[in-house]
């Protein structure tokens, strides 16, 4: 249990998933590297929607100026947070919304359930959330005997088969058009209208297969669950920002509509909006402007859904806040930029992280909301080489790299003193921190030198399996650069400690 | 002018020819260059692996012994990069605001390579000559930590006889990263087997790079796969002329 009393391992990583708890991530990510099929999907994928998102960007005469603002308006959010709640509650509730509190997964799956169960339903249609995700919604749904619906395309194809998303934007960007219809083919019929029995792996065919299922649990449910991409706190108004127009079914059709969002996702003002509705599109489609975006605020009389419900989850979140440091994760507007251009992301695919949020952002997120327990969650900050690409593609600056830098030093900390690891980089630090030490070690590397060179290049060294697998050890060198500019201040005849230019000698 | 080298213990110890191939470079240009030889190491590793107290005191090392030097030159844009962007945050993280000044301060007054020569001696052509093919990767950490642009291949074009070959996706990770490639040695392999593809497709003789560290890194797999490919550090190319050629010899 963590401060707040929530029970750690409450970030499910998505229906089917096959992650454990005890795998760390280098394991799952060896499986996923060795897929070839997969390896081809991703990086055909990540690369297109790069380019895309990198030509947006550019072409942006304003994109620093946004990314900063973006940036400001939530870090002035988040330094305020339950004054923006408050006020955000008080304008939902004026506009006939009713507006529950959920501390974590459980209380949210808890208080949906009942909703529903209220309406007498036993199928809800849904449209694409993380965070519904995040809590496990779908199979808490499930347990109660209600069927939960994704509506999004490649939500569906992930549902249809019994697969786990790997991508916050593009949950079935591990799958190709031929795997996709085979899923189509295999299992459209037992979730309600089947597939064509002569379906091809035609785009255009897929799209129109997957349209004329899900128009059936359009015009039939009776209720819908949502996320939220924003909260806009002075009209108690939610957005969903949208590509398929599913979202705007599902919103609009049936008669109780319940939103799930978590607490990070208000904002002030509608002006604030405007940063966000340009980022957002450019970094997560790579298109200047998203097809469908949706507002909506409470009950209107005869038009749309008259039972509306907004539950607004912790579910860690204040755990995140109270760390100063790390607060800057709540930023995070799941554009997915950071998951396109991560080296990592791009080879390993999103189920290695073993969470609904993978990439550089599922590694800083995961384990703060999650708690830091599991050897998957200890390994998630150090899945990353520190290339720093994620943070420059961030909409909202986020420091990625710097707060994995800050989770690995909160690991370090709580480390027992006899962690391997630990002793091994004091002993480094031994050598390393004093100069006499070091340069004897490094007469010693010259010799090691001696004895290794007699057998050529150093390609295999039994302490170092990790590295010389792949890698050749680099030849060592003869002496080092202390040792040459010691010989060298010998022979001039200066001073061989400081060199020809000493601090107070004078220059 | 004082102006010290900062070789990196790396550079000092595994890749020495970076930071000897710097001071000549220097002084070639007429800098007088110290080493204040209570240098050891920035702290880097320690602090990426969470080891912020060790890595701090590793620190320390830099500024006691860069006093008074009005320039601090290094041959990496990682270890550059760390003192620049990372000490002094995490000393005042770790409660140490006294010393995150004095690392502040150091920031202020160090230089990777390539800005030293382009911003603070406004030099793009250093008179260097290399009469050879070479591709350049902007190592990570040059590129988004520091911001070193164009300045690299600004130098590189204007040697004698270079002639540089575009490297495809050159600023993405070599999969090398301190730590990370022993941690995650599968995803590494697999970063740094895709850059050393992108590196022989260009046909060029020698990969350059401005870190000693990612040149080891994508070296160690062009060498196991004999891709007759030599590394080289940027310090070195620049370093090199027609009275005393860099040689290169077989990988
Ligand atoms: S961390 Fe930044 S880039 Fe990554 S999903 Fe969140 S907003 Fe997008």
């Amino acid at each position: 249990m963590t401060a707040s009393g929530r029970h750690p391992g409450t970030i499910g990583a998505g229906e089917g998933a096959l992650h454990h708890p005890d795998v760390d991530f280098p394991h799952a990510a060896a499986t996923a590297l060795a897929d070839s099929q997969l390896r081809a999907n991703l990086g055909h994928a990540t690369a297109t929607i790069r380019d895309k998102r990198a030509a947006v960007v550019a072409e942006h005469p304003h994109w620093h100026g946004l990314r900063a603002a973006g940036a400001g308006i939530k870090d002035d959010v988040l330094a305020r947070l339950d004054v923006h709640l408050e006020e955000l509650e008080r304008q939902l509730q004026a506009g006939g919304a009713t507006v529950h509190w959920a501390a974590d997964a459980t209380e949210a799956n808890t208080i949906i359930t009942e909703l529903v169960r209220a309406t007498g339903a036993t199928e809800v249609v849904k449209v694409k959330s993380m965070t519904t995700q995040e809590v496990g919604l779908n199979e808490a749904l499930a347990a109660a005997g209600i069927a939960a619906w994704e509506t999004d395309l490649a939500e569906l194809i992930v549902q249809l088969g019994d697969d786990a998303p790997s991508h916050i934007l593009v949950p079935a960007i591990h799958r190709n058009r031929a795997e996709v219809r085979q899923v189509f083919l295999d299992h459209m019929a037992s979730a309600g209208i089947a597939a064509p029995a002569d379906l091809s792996d035609d785009p255009a065919e897929l799209a129109a297969a997957a349209r004329t299922h899900l128009r059936d649990k359009f015009l039939s449910a009776k209720v819908a669950v949502s996320g939220a991409n924003f909260a806009v706190a002075e009209t108690g108004t939610l957005a969903v920002v949208e590509s398929e127009g599913n979202g705007r079914m599902c919103l609009t059709l049936p008669d109780t509509l319940i939103s799930l969002v978590g607490i990070e996702k208000v904002v002030p003002t509608w002006r604030d909006l405007e940063v966000f509705l340009q980022t957002l599109p450019r970094s997560s489609t790579g298109e200047r402007m998203n097809p469908y975006t949706s507002f909506w605020n409470g009950v209107h009389p005869g038009d749309g859904p008259q039972d509306v419900h907004v539950v607004l989850l912790d579910n860690g979140r204040t755990d995140v806040l109270a760390d100063t440091v790390a607060r800057q994760t709540l930023r995070c507007i799941r554009c997915s930029a950071c998951l396109n251009v991560c080296p990592v992301y791009e080879r390993t695919g999103g189920h290695a992280y073993g969470s609904v949020y993978p990439g550089p952002i599922g590694a800083v997120l995961t384990p703060q909301l999650r708690g830091i327990d599991t050897p998957l969650d200890k390994s998630l900050p150090f899945a990353s080489s520190l290339c720093g690409a994620c943070e420059e593609a961030c909409p909202v600056a986020i420091e990625i790299p710097d707060l994995l830098v800050h989770l690995r030093t909160k690991i370090a900390d709580e480390a027992p003193r006899y962690d391997l690891q630990k002793a091994a980089f004091k002993a480094m630090k031994a050598v390393l921190g004093d100069p006499d030490r070091l340069a004897r070690a490094e007469r010693g590397t010259a010799v090691a030198r001696r004895v290794l060179s007699r057998s050529g290049r150093v390609a295999g060294l039994p302490v170092l399996p990790s590295w010389t697998t792949t890698r050749d050890v680099p030849d060592l060198p003869e002496r080092s650069f202390r040792a040459w500019w010691a010989a060298r201040a010998d022979v001039d005849g200066v001073d061989g400690d400081a060199g020809p230019c000493a601090p107070g000698e004078g220059s | 002018m004082r102006v010290a080298i900062f070789p990196t213990c790396l550079g000092d110890a595994m890749f020495p020819r970076a930071p000897i191939a710097t001071v000549r470079l220097l002084e070639r240009l007429g800098v007088e260059v110290a080493f204040p030889s209570a240098q050891t190491c920035c702290g880097q590793m320690h602090l990426n692996t969470g080891y912020a107290d060790d890595g701090l005191d590793l620190a320390a090392t830099l500024v006691d012994a860069f006093a008074g030097y009005d320039h601090v030159v290094g041959p990496s844009g990682s270890c550059v990069g760390s003192v620049r962007h990372q000490s002094a945050d995490i000393a005042r993280r770790r409660g140490r605001a006294a010393f995150a000044d004095d690392l502040d301060d150091l920031a202020g007054r160090t230089h990777e390579l390539s800005e030293f020569l382009v911003d603070v001696l406004d030099v793009v052509d250093v008179g260097a000559f290399f009469p050879h093919r070479v591709t350049y990767h902007a190592t990570c950490h040059s590129v988004r930590m520091l911001g070193v642009g164009d300045r690299p291949t600004r130098l590189l074009d204007a040697v004698r006889g270079l002639r540089r070959e575009p490297l495809a996706a050159s600023d993405e990770c070599c999969g090398f990263g301190g730590t990370f490639a022993l941690k995650n040695a599968d995803v590494s392999s697999a970063m740094g087997s895709d850059k050393a593809r992108h590196v022989v497709n260009t046909g060029a003789e020698v990969l350059v790079a401005g870190d000693a560290s990612c040149l080891l890194h994508v070296g160690g797999i062009l060498s196991r796969q004999q891709a007759g490919i030599r590394i080289m550090h940027l310090a070195e190319v620049l370093a090199s002329t027609e009275d005393e050629p860099a040689l290169v010899a077989t990988p």
